[in-house]
């Protein structure tokens, strides 16, 4: 790397006296990309994200590991959000890397002219990352990102999904969950909430054009992520990424439940947690301990309607029922023999 | 070299092959259709090369790819009309906002509803204060020259430039085109270096977000560059006129060209006409005709159009005491686009302006109708706004049938 490489400083680490931050008490060639020193710092400090903020997590994660496995050859596309909007307001830029604002529902296209730029230019050397929330992927980004998978374009396309438009307010975005309150979606009327619709399964339609490699994570498994995304960075064409990242804002939980959150929308399975490639998935992440829906949902004012004074327990189970569909469909609970099943968490 | 029999469409190909691009990104819409069809022939058979042809899925999405290729390093090109030019709107005022040395073809056409595809200028004058330079072809040789002129201007500026050619008019008309040496091309037009672009090594942000505090300063210094295009055309003009032995725009055999703007019989005349595009063709023809009946009238041909060559229309026009302009579009409940332009540069002039809305969706403009408005202007008779040959029995017919107006 040349030295003027901007992103390259000595990163602080801040958890004074801890060796917590990313697995430093694993051998060196287990720890993630965060616990390096040398690491880059693509999204400096000094961003003006809400604490507890899922998504400026998992974009540190995500770009620096992408960083690592590029050697820090990369180009990265933004679209309009809270992720664009936190890290650059002008003169300021917590970007120190490449980095592009055009437009929130071209950033797949944007990604799609850098990587022709650069491979005219014999620079394919440099890789190309776009990145946006879940409005700019699954509704007005949704468009170009399809013609950029159909393309099959060099590009990782990273969606951190906060499951609303947070960045104007909390209002729905095809990827808000059933029952969940938004702006726009308010918790009135006999079906309070959001609708249940059929749902819009971005990962799974990445998967439907067939592309190299589709993933989901979240930031509960922040070393899962970054194995996912040097996995990106290692493979040619186009690829997807699926990042689930709690939003304490919209999702109306305290800001010290963000990685919590993560984790549960996994344990109950509706997060599945997989790996796929060329239109089949290919792995999962199993579910550990597997949790009640209600766990989950009980830890987020966007749901405080389903419970306490007119609790509605049909909607919580019409949501179980969706998260019990997942692990049925995903295989994201191994089948436990008969003789283990008295010590197996099993609901 | 030779004149050669071409298709404007095929004409502009090669004069945008000849500018060497980089990143060339389409999506099909009649009539820009012939042009992008013949440059991806040119990259696909390896005539055309370095250059990525991208096929994308829409125009919002052509104007992004040319965005990304763009602040990449790479010189854009993309070419579009009528319902692709709303339809990319947001990402065409985003390529100017950027500062991106994009050049695009408009192949102008009506804009729906109702759906049509014939010609008029609805869809450039939509987008005139995109913050793009717009360049109007009167011939398929201007359409040529001013690709070659759009290039070195965008890249010199930082701006973007909308070349527009009438859509059938000149896309699928075949003319006598003279096109230059790729020797010359490559005098005029020096290797594109960008201002700033998306490399690893010098890491910048572009597209960040600008609040009160100084988007007022952003916009004003985007307009002072915008202004440039104004002084750095003439320039150009005269340059490319050196280097391809003719003035820019000048059809074959010909030695009238023009940059800003082009005068035709201008000489005493107390009536000017002002108009844009391929009509100035038949303009002229009337003008011709009303001249050998005594009559001192003359035509300008607006060849800028953004910027809006204000000073330059002005001497243009001088001595003249009414200016007609013949529009191919209009502002429904408003008036002529060119004609505000027209009004407000001539403010501090006693002169009364006129508008002739005119071939609106394809309708022929013919040379007889032409003359006959034009000698109602010299008799003092024209109205400030008119449509040429509209049929007036028809709109009778339907608002009594429909609902009375």
């Amino acid at each position: 790397m040349p030295e003027t490489h901007q992103a390259r400083h000595p990163v602080k680490f801040y958890q004074v006296g801890s060796f917590a931050v990313g697995n430093r008490l694993l051998d060196e060639a287990d720890r993630t990309v965060q616990s390096d020193r040398e690491r880059t710092n693509s999204l400096t400090s000094g961003h003006r994200a809400c604490q507890g903020c899922g998504e400026a997590l998992g974009a540190r994660y995500a770009l620096d590991a992408a960083m690592r496995a590029t050697d820090g050859r990369m180009v990265v596309a933004n679209a309009t959000g809270c992720l664009e909007v936190f890290s650059t307001p002008y003169p300021e830029s917590s970007w120190r890397i490449p980095w592009l604002h055009s437009l929130f529902g071209n950033t797949a296209a944007v990604a799609t002219g850098i990587a022709a730029a650069l491979k005219v230019k014999g620079r394919e050397d440099i890789r190309v990352v776009a990145q946006a929330g879940d409005g700019g992927t699954v509704d007005i980004g949704f468009g170009c990102l399809s013609g950029m998978f159909e393309r099959n374009d060099d590009v990782l396309f990273v969606c951190y999904d906060n499951e609303a438009y947070m960045n104007t307010g909390v209002q729905r975005s095809g990827a808000t969950p059933p029952a969940a309150r938004t702006a726009t979606t308010e918790a009135v009327g006999p079906e309070p909430g959001n609708r249940f619709g059929q749902g819009k399964n971005l990962p799974l339609l990445a998967l439907a054009h067939e592309i190299p490699y589709v993933a989901t994570a979240t930031v509960a498994d922040l070393h899962d992520l970054e194995r996912k995304v040097e996995k990106a960075m290692s493979i040619r064409g186009s690829r997807y990424l699926h990042v689930l990242v709690p939003c304490p804002l919209g999702w109306v939980a305290a800001s010290s439940e963000t990685i919590h959150l993560a984790r549960l929308a996994r344990e109950t399975g509706l997060f599945p947690v997989f790996e796929g490639a060329h239109g089949e998935v290919t792995d999962v992440v199993k579910i550990r301990h597997k949790e009640p829906v209600e766990e989950y949902l009980r830890l987020q004012g966007r749901y405080k309607h389903l419970f306490g004074s007119g609790a509605r327990p049909d909607i919580v189970g019409r949501i179980q029922e969706i998260a019990d569909r997942n692990i049925a469909r995903f295989g994201l609970v191994d089948e436990v023999p008969p003789d283990e099943q008295s010590v197996g968490k099993q609901p | 070299m030779p004149v050669q029999q071409l298709e404007g469409s095929r004409a502009v190909a090669e004069a945008v092959a000849l500018c060497r691009p980089e990143v060339v990104c389409a999506y099909p819409i009649s009539p820009q259709t012939h042009i992008i069809e013949a440059v991806g022939a040119m990259v696909k058979s390896g005539r055309l090369t370095p250059c990525e042809f991208v096929n994308v899925e829409s125009e919002f999405a052509a104007m992004s790819v040319s965005i990304g290729a763009s602040a990449t390093g790479a010189r854009a090109y993309t070419a579009t009309a009528s319902q692709g030019l709303l339809f990319m709107a947001e990402a065409v005022f985003n390529a100017a906002g950027l500062g991106l040395p994009i050049v695009m073809t408009v192949a102008n056409r009506a804009v729906g509803a109702p759906i049509n595809i014939w010609n008029d200028h609805s869809d450039s004058m939509a987008l005139r204060d995109a913050g793009w330079v717009q360049l109007f072809a009167e011939t398929n040789q201007a359409a040529v020259d001013l690709h070659l002129l759009a290039f070195r201007l965008a890249e010199e500026l930082s701006v973007p430039v909308m070349v527009c050619m009438d859509g059938f008019i000149l896309t699928h008309a075949f003319e006598p085109v003279e096109l230059p040496t790729q020797e010359q091309v490559d005098w005029f037009l020096p290797r594109y270096v960008p201002r700033q672009e998306l490399d690893p090594e010098a890491p910048i942000t572009i597209g960040a977000m600008v609040g009160p505090e100084a988007f007022e300063e952003v916009r004003y210094l985007a307009h002072l560059r915008l202004l440039r295009a104004l002084t750095r055309v003439p320039e150009l003009a005269s340059e490319f006129e050196t280097m391809f032995g003719r003035p820019l725009g000048a059809r074959p055999g010909s030695a009238v060209g023009g940059s800003l703007v082009t005068s035709y019989r201008t000489e005493g005349a107390t009536t000017v006409v002002v108009a844009l595009g391929s009509v100035l063709g038949t303009v002229k023809d009337a003008v011709d005709e009303l001249r050998t009946e005594g009559h001192p009238i003359g035509v300008v041909g607006l060849t800028t159009y953004r910027p809006f060559p204000a000073e330059a229309l002005h001497g243009a026009v001088e001595g003249a005491h009414r200016v007609v302009v013949v529009e191919k579009a209009f502002g429904t409940g408003g008036r002529g686009f060119v004609t505000d332009d027209v009004a407000i540069a001539l403010r501090d002039h006693d002169v009364a302006v006129h508008t002739i809305v005119a071939g609106l969706g394809g309708r022929p403009i013919s040379e007889e109708s032409l003359r006959r408005v034009l000698a109602t202007a010299i008799t003092g008779d024209l109205p400030a706004m008119s449509f040429l040959d509209l049929d007036m029995g028809a709109v009778t017919a339907e608002t009594r049938a429909v609902r009375p107006l």
